[in-house]
């Protein structure tokens, strides 16, 4: 039976993963290769790595840290940030990358995604998308969560579905940052009508929320959260634990 | 000395990667001298079978191949690699494959009996069938990581684990003498996939 994915999202800037700012509001970073092993061995299904650097100095740097990362962790991995271009999708594949998610690049080219997937294959291209509630409708943002494009959500995701897209992430902007659950609601509507892989992100808090979210949202795949696990609020080894003894099917040890 | 075979299929960076990271030598390569003095060879693959197959032609690798199975050399193919070793496929319209191990590659969607998503993408535990010297260091029942649309089947007298999908079991892996195929990628496995690596690469 194929598991559900338990996945960490790692922010790199300047060859380093950004943690985010905890409690204290001070910035924490750690090396990739470090914390990526300890996921490794933690048991993550994959990983996640977004650049969040927007020089070309800090980009080069970013394909040199995936590199080193590919070469000593053999789970899968995805790559994100600053994809615009086909050319953008074989920078990162060829360093080790296993999936592409693009974001605002395909908001603003979503012809984007067929292009890349007829060249790598759909199974590599991964639409991600930052969602909103703005007068009770699920809209999608870009730019980071930053600019209201007015698109409906549910027709986004399944027009990327249908241009090519392999799987979609989807963050929820309300939930994002609250660790009060993830956004069930949001993630129901938004995937009602696809038939691919959906991997949620955005609001985890506790290992309860992962079962409440594989319990409400059957079509969600993965659940994806950054820093409850970069602070070791949740142990990935003990969450999975956890959710295979509530009867969600994990890959452990 | 192991042979990866590069012949623009894919990208070999994990694979080789991971066989580095095991202590153990590789090379990727299409040279026909190098991949004769292997002492194992690995066919990785992703994408469609037609161009795959295509481009092993281009490069003049298939008398490379057959050559290295005759001389009972250990081979593995994984993924795309593993299904070039079948018989035939039946991706979009009907391919001759290699021809080492009789099967036919052919679409999932068909054959499930329950509703599920395709791709078959994911980790998957694997159902063993017959004890193989590829799972000497791993257990019934561990994870792999799949990612494939098409599966091979009439091939059961070479089957060693399957994977059980929508309520259907899919073949996860064969052996018919020197020949050893994966469908799920053991260079994305974690531990339990270079386990396998390890024990393919100790064959004699």
């Amino acid at each position: 039976m194929l598991a559900k994915r338990i996945i960490p999202c790692l922010d790199i800037r300047d060859g380093m993963v950004v943690k985010g700012t905890n409690f204290g509001g001070i910035r924490e970073v750690s090396p990739p290769v470090e914390l990526a092993s300890f996921y490794n061995l933690s048991g993550a299904d994959e990983l996640v790595f977004y650049d969040i650097t927007a020089s070309s100095e800090g980009r080069k740097l970013f394909t040199e840290t995936l590199k080193k990362v590919a070469a000593c962790i053999f789970i899968p991995l995805t790559v994100g940030g600053g994809i615009t271009t086909v050319e953008d999708f074989g920078r990162v594949l060829k360093c080790g990358a296993d999936k592409v998610s693009v974001n605002s690049g395909a908001i603003a080219d979503p012809q984007l995604i067929g292009r890349a997937a007829k060249r790598y294959g759909n199974q590599c291209v991964v639409l991600s998308m930052d969602v909103k509630r703005v007068d009770g409708k699920f809209t999608v943002f870009s730019h980071g969560g930053r600019v209201n494009t007015g698109i409906c959500a549910e027709e986004w995701a399944y027009r990327g579905q249908e241009e090519g897209a392999g799987e979609l992430v989807l963050n929820s902007i309300d939930t994002d940052g609250v660790k009060g659950g993830f956004d069930c609601e949001m993630l129901n509507e938004v995937c009602k009508r696809l038939t691919i892989p959906v991997v949620a992100s955005g609001g985890a808090g506790c290992k309860e929320d992962f079962l409440t979210l594989f319990k409400e949202v059957p079509k969600a795949d993965a659940g994806l959260a950054a820093s409850v696990f970069h602070y070791k609020e949740i142990d990935i080894e003990k969450l999975k634990l956890y959710l295979k003894a509530n009867g969600v099917p994990m890959r452990t040890a | 000395m192991i042979a990866v075979i590069d012949y623009g299929v894919g990208n070999l960076y994990s694979l080789s990667s991971s066989l580095s990271f095991l202590g153990i030598e590789n090379t990727v390569t299409a040279d026909k001298n190098k991949i004769n003095d292997a002492s194992a060879v690995i066919l990785p693959g992703v994408g469609a079978f037609s161009d795959a197959y295509a481009k092993l032609q281009a490069g003049g690798l298939i008398p490379v191949l057959e050559s290295q199975v005759k001389a009972g050399k250990p081979l593995l193919g994984i993924c795309l690699g593993m299904q070039m070793l079948f018989s035939k496929s039946l991706e979009y319209g009907e391919h001759k494959g290699l021809g080492y191990i009789s099967g036919t590659v052919a679409p999932i969607s068909p054959d499930l009996k329950q509703q599920v998503k395709v791709p078959h993408m994911g980790w998957n535990s694997l159902c063993f069938k017959k004890p193989s010297s590829l799972y000497k260091y791993v257990n019934d029942g561990e994870y792999v990581y799949f990612v494939h649309s098409f599966y091979a089947k009439e091939c059961e007298e070479s089957v060693i684990a399957t994977a059980v999908y929508g309520g259907t079991e899919l073949t996860a892996s064969v052996e018919r003498d020197n020949v050893f195929g994966t469908q799920y990628h053991p260079e994305k496995s974690g531990a339990t996939g270079l386990k396998i690596l390890r024990a393919f690469c100790e064959l004699k």
